[in-house]
């Protein structure tokens, strides 16, 4: 019983911060069709940004609220900071160029912004745990669990209802999942395709950023640590259906849960199983659990 | 996933059956890199685009959990190679890069020959309508999967040579998607659709990281990362449509 | 039983999660005969060629070749058999040349196997190429890149690489649409003239009737999913039926 509260609560929060992250992905390439390497820099200049600002604010029980106020902050000003450069100058130029080159121009984008990070913040690792301290621990269901990480998994619970508030409620949703479904047909229709891709992008960079910046209390900020999350979140992305905000969240549940049980149960297997359930998700169903419509072509 | 796959056979076949001759690391290491792209090509044949790079991503992602974890082929520190031989007779650094020369010919000679027949040439049709292709009467799938396996065995083949040369096949360096990715870059850098492209872009490659490295410890991935975006940006034909580009000018400007 | 018939449907149906998009469909097709298909947009005509090539799927139903069921069976079989097709928007190899579309689909046609791997620029290939594209009056395009050309020529390309493998049965799909009123009968005239030579069968979807008149013998009306009549140009033409669902006055 205690084994598997345990590994479900890790897995909770694990797949909390990897949905957060995961969303900007599958946004990004739902609505651009790009699959973004660079989302990973973002996920860790969240993570530096709110870092060095926890850090600068210091351990002072005063500053909570601030704590809160910098992590998101940090998202929001990394996200728009780099997702309009990186749009705006670069992905824009690029659109309707083969589809492998832009994949790999992210790539470039990625090696670029993480040594920026070398540069800008050095490589001493940071670690900004006042947050997760001051709100110290609690026992869930024989557990002892951090509150702060709980935090974490309402914070996505909150992500996932705006999101699909956004989506299906508003109008601009319904233009968001026009453009989804078909680029041509919406710049036909007026729609200024461009402004919603840069919109897109940032919005994405912010929730990657987010990520980054809200788990930063909780581990060891160092260099090179985003790389793990990137791929994890493709793992997320794939078996999820790439383009669906369901399927983003069924996903990052799926490889949070098997990760926590697998670093409790197995830790030999823990990359393995991961990827082995994608490359079985990929197999049963290519498009993955909820690929999105496809209009026709021929 | 093959280079690396290609790299451990060699030294599976060192621990297990004292292997050591050239000739048999190098077809070793084709053969079982291509039996192994043969296997998951009935799989990855199905995919397309993003779909198949995800998929062969996750492939290579088990590969790594296997090979990082599996305490008889070293975990994460890899395992020691032996000095290859010929014959029972042990070959020297200079007598190891004739044969690695001799091989990267055969290769040239065999690819320059796929390119240029009809199954070469669907490869380009395929990817322009797959529609057609098979209204032509030929299954796209099994091209896509001849290919798979063709490349599988070349990536085997060099996987195989560097661990004869390096003397140590490991993980992270061999298996892990990073790796892949550099290979990616160094085909994007040189340009598709010519044998010596990719040739140059290595070279180029290696040149760049080299003194990258030496020039800024702590940027040199920026770098690379700058050099590739200004290749996709200014010759995304890569350098060999560059070079043809120049070609071309100077042919205009003689005349 | 008396007649042979080289291409015949039973009872063919096909659906679209619900949506009925043929139904009824009983057609036998005689070799050699030269047939049009007509019908609105939606009617269901590029569906039935759909199926009968192996496209798409019939949900029920029967296609019979030479007396042979193939129903259900993959693109590339039907071609195999001798049922080939063109399509309604063309579909050739965009960024090679009209050459290169050519050999490859005549190399496909002629090798199989191992012989795949020999060089595709063969000499006998290339000269029988030339003749092809003599005959399509694509001969001096030859070298150019395809997506360079207008639609009539790469119509032209597109059934030409679809007549090479020597079909038995072939289905072209709306062979005119998008090509200008002058081209439009010097492409016809060229298709069917070279087609009738060879003594095969032919089915046409078409939208212009002038086109029709001229050249089919005999007409197959689509309306809704139906067959609403089956007859020789002349009649069918001022078939009632005809004139009101698909002429539309």
């Amino acid at each position: 019983m205690q084994f598997i509260s345990t590994v479900f609560l890790d897995g909770l929060v694990y797949a909390s911060y990897l949905f957060i992250v995961s969303l900007g992905l599958t946004i990004t390439f739902g609505v651009m069709k790009i699959l973004n390497v660079a989302h990973g820099s973002f996920y860790a200049w969240g993570a530096y940004l709110a870092s060095i600002s926890i850090i600068y604010l210091g351990d002072n029980e005063y500053n909570s609220f601030l704590y809160y106020f910098a992590i998101f902050l940090s998202a929001i000003i990394v996200g728009i900071f780099f997702g309009f450069i990186i749009e705006k100058f670069i992905l824009r130029k690029m659109y309707g160029e083969d589809i492998h080159l832009i994949v790999l121009a992210t790539f470039g984008i990625f090696w670029i912004l993480e040594d920026l990070i070398l540069i800008v913040f050095g490589v001493d690792p940071l670690m900004p745990y006042y947050p997760a301290m001051e709100l110290g621990g609690i026992e869930v269901v024989g557990v002892y669990q951090g509150v702060y990480s709980l935090t974490l998994a309402a914070l996505a619970a909150i992500v996932a209802f705006i999101c699909w508030y956004f989506l299906n409620k508003t109008k601009w949703g319904k233009l968001l999942q026009s453009v989804i479904f078909d680029r041509e047909v919406s710049v036909s229709m007026g729609i200024n395709v461009k402004n919603v891709y840069l919109v897109t992008f940032i919005i994405g960079g912010m929730l990657g950023a987010l990520g980054g910046a809200y788990v930063a209390p909780t581990i060891s900020v160092s260099p090179g640590f985003a790389i793990d999350v990137v791929v994890m979140s493709f793992a997320v992305v794939v078996i999820g259906g790439m383009g669906s905000v369901p399927g983003a969240l069924i996903g990052s549940l799926i490889v949070g849960m098997l990760r926590a049980f697998a670093v409790h149960q197995a830790p030999v297997l823990e990359l393995f199983i991961i990827y082995a359930v994608m490359a079985i998700v990929l197999i049963i169903k290519p498009q993955g659990l909820f690929a999105p419509p496809k209009p026709r072509k021929i | 996933m093959y280079y690396g796959f290609g790299a451990y056979a060699v030294a599976m076949c060192q621990k297990y059956f004292g292997m050591t001759d050239i000739f048999l690391r190098f077809f070793i290491a084709v053969a079982a890199a291509g039996l192994l792209g043969f296997a998951l090509g009935f799989i990855l044949r199905r995919y397309r685009e993003i779909f198949f790079a995800m998929l062969s991503l996750a492939f290579s992602m088990v590969l790594y959990g296997l090979l990082a974890k599996a305490e008889f082929l070293g975990s994460t520190d890899g395992m020691s190679i032996s000095p290859s031989t010929i014959l029972g007779y042990e070959l020297g650094r200079f007598g190891l890069l004739y044969f690695i020369c001799f091989f990267v010919i055969c290769a040239i000679v065999f690819a320059q020959a796929y390119l240029r027949s009809s199954l070469g040439h669907l490869t380009t049709a395929i990817s322009d309508n797959e529609i057609r292709v098979e209204y032509l009467g030929y299954s796209v799938e099994k091209a896509i999967h001849i290919k798979y396996v063709i490349s599988a065995c070349l990536a085997g083949g060099a996987g195989g040579l560097m661990a004869a040369s390096l003397g140590q096949v490991d993980p992270d360096s061999m298996v892990l998607w990073s790796v892949s990715g550099e290979l990616v870059f160094v085909t994007i850098m040189s340009g598709l659709g010519n044998i010596l492209a990719p040739f140059m872009g290595a070279v180029l490659f290696e040149f760049i990281r080299t003194y990258a490295f030496e020039l800024a410890p702590q940027a040199w991935q920026m770098i690379i990362g700058g050099t590739l975006l200004a290749i996709i940006f200014f010759s995304p034909g890569g350098l060999w449509s560059f070079f043809q580009k120049l070609n071309f000018l100077r042919k205009k400007n003689n005349d | 039983m008396t007649e042979k018939f080289i291409l015949k449907t039973t009872e063919l149906q096909k659906s679209f999660s619900g949506i009925i998009a043929a139904e009824d469909i009983n057609i036998s097709v005689k070799e050699g005969e030269i047939i049009g298909i007509i019908g609105a947009n939606g009617a269901g005509k590029t569906v039935f060629v759909n199926m009968i090539t192996g496209y798409l799927k019939p949900s029920s139903g029967k296609i019979e070749f030479m007396g042979r069921d193939i129903t259900g069976i993959k693109p590339r079989e039907a071609t195999h058999i001798g049922v080939c097709r063109s399509f309604q928007v063309s579909q050739v190899f965009m960024t090679m040349t009209v050459k290169e579309n050519l050999m490859i689909a005549m190399s496909l046609a002629k090798k199989s196997g191992l012989e795949l791997l020999l060089p595709l620029d063969d000499e006998k290939l290339s000269k029988e190429c030339d003749k092809i594209l003599d005959l399509y009056k694509i001969k001096n395009q030859s070298n150019l890149i395809v997506s360079t050309l207008s639609q009539g020529m790469r119509k032209l390309l597109d059934i030409s690489m679809a007549v090479v493998g020597n079909p038995n049965v072939l289905l072209l799909d709306e062979p005119t649409s998008g090509v200008s009123v002058e081209e439009k009968f010097g492409i016809m005239d060229i298709v069917i003239s070279a087609l009738k030579k060879s003594g095969t069968t032919v089915l046409f979807v078409e939208h212009d009737m002038e086109i029709v008149e001229r050249y089919v013998d005999r007409v197959i009306a689509f309306y809704q999913g139906q067959v609403i009549c089956d007859a020789p140009p002349s009649k069918a033409l001022k078939d009632k039926k005809v004139i009101k669902y698909v002429l539309g006055s």
